[in-house]
């Protein structure tokens, strides 16, 4: 039984181990940038668009609005990071339908990885935004006896980011293995639906709450303007 | 009864208990969230968007509790480091 597609060994030189992790993340990379280069090399401006762009500007637009409605008002700032980690998880879960691929979200270094972008990106936003001691103050908000408190948060929700994410893909991929073996053929299949389900709803889950962790730590110090009920 | 005997069934055991419990709170306290939520919604239709991103965002925190027993679970089945431990001095014998 195995427990992640780490261990699914290719290739080895010496200590460099070539596992279908590394592999597939390759893969699902080559396939998002190649992608995108090919459909952003001829982008019309008027109504005659193709296909591909339509898809393109559908998830941007989107992807765009949700970030805007967590609370960032400038979005494209932070759209190249938020985007690329919404669609990088959605397309490794996505392609789990293709016969011997291994979701590499299924493995705790892919996930350790991703969370660890958003443990690192959260800090540089936050005082690209409010300067460094803007954001060093904001840990000692609602008093200086929080301080360590809210450092063991910020530990512990990137923990729970990783954990999250490995858990529900290694659970899927782990309950289809299980099923094939004392099941008929047909109940697989509907465990794949839910699978893929729960895929898109990690993947959502990931980059809203990186969202919503960007949005703290860029907008903790910021006064909100007050509204005047007075008159 | 050997060691490895032992900690077979401790494994086994708790793996089952483990699970079992840890679906119980996190079934619970989802079943209290979506059942709030769906009031509010039929309360301030308006409100929807904002609404569902925060039940999804509470579901998955509720979720993940639910999700570390299964990986402990897990861990205790399939890669149980003091059964794999044992299985090496077995065959070191």
């Amino acid at each position: 039984m195995r427990l992640s597609p780490d261990q699914i060994i290719y290739w080895q030189l010496g200590f460099f181990k070539l596992n279908a992790t590394i592999v597939f993340t390759w893969a699902l990379m080559l396939l998002l940038a190649g992608g995108s280069i090919l459909i952003t090399r001829k982008l019309s401006m008027d109504l005659q668009r193709s296909r591909w762009q339509n898809l393109l500007e559908i998830i941007v637009t989107t992807i765009e609005e949700q970030i805007k409605e967590v609370g960032l008002l400038q979005p494209r700032k932070y759209l190249g990071f938020l985007g690329t980690l919404f669609l990088f998880v959605a397309a490794a879960s996505l392609c789990t339908v293709i016969p011997g691929y291994e979701s590499p979200t299924g493995s705790l270094s892919t996930t350790v990885a991703l969370a660890l972008c958003v443990f690192v990106a959260v800090p540089l936003f936050g005082v690209e935004e409010q300067g460094l001691g803007g954001y060093i103050s904001s840990y000692l908000k609602p008093t200086f006896i929080m301080l360590p408190f809210n450092i063991i948060s910020e530990i512990s929700r990137t923990l729970a980011l990783a954990v999250r994410l490995f858990g529900n893909m290694m659970s899927g991929a782990m309950i289809i293995g299980i099923l094939l073996s004392i099941t008929p053929f047909i109940f697989p299949i509907i465990m794949q639906v839910l699978g893929l389900l729960t895929g898109m709803v990690q993947a959502y889950i990931f980059s809203i709450l990186a969202t919503v962790y960007i949005a703290g730590a860029v907008s903790a110090q910021t006064p909100r303007p007050e509204t005047d009920t007075t008159h | 009864m050997d060691s490895m005997t032992i900690i077979a069934i401790v494994s086994i055991f708790t793996a089952g208990i483990t699970t079992g419990f840890g679906c119980l709170g996190p079934a619970l306290g989802e079943g209290r969230a979506v059942s709030t939520a769906l009031s509010s919604l039929a309360q301030q239709p308006d409100a929807a968007p904002t609404i569902t991103r925060t039940l999804f965002v509470g579901l998955a925190m509720v979720e993940s509790t639910a999700i570390y027993c299964f990986v402990v679970s897990m861990i205790l089945i399939f890669a149980n480091p003091f059964w794999n431990h044992f299985i090496a001095q077995a065959a070191g014998k």
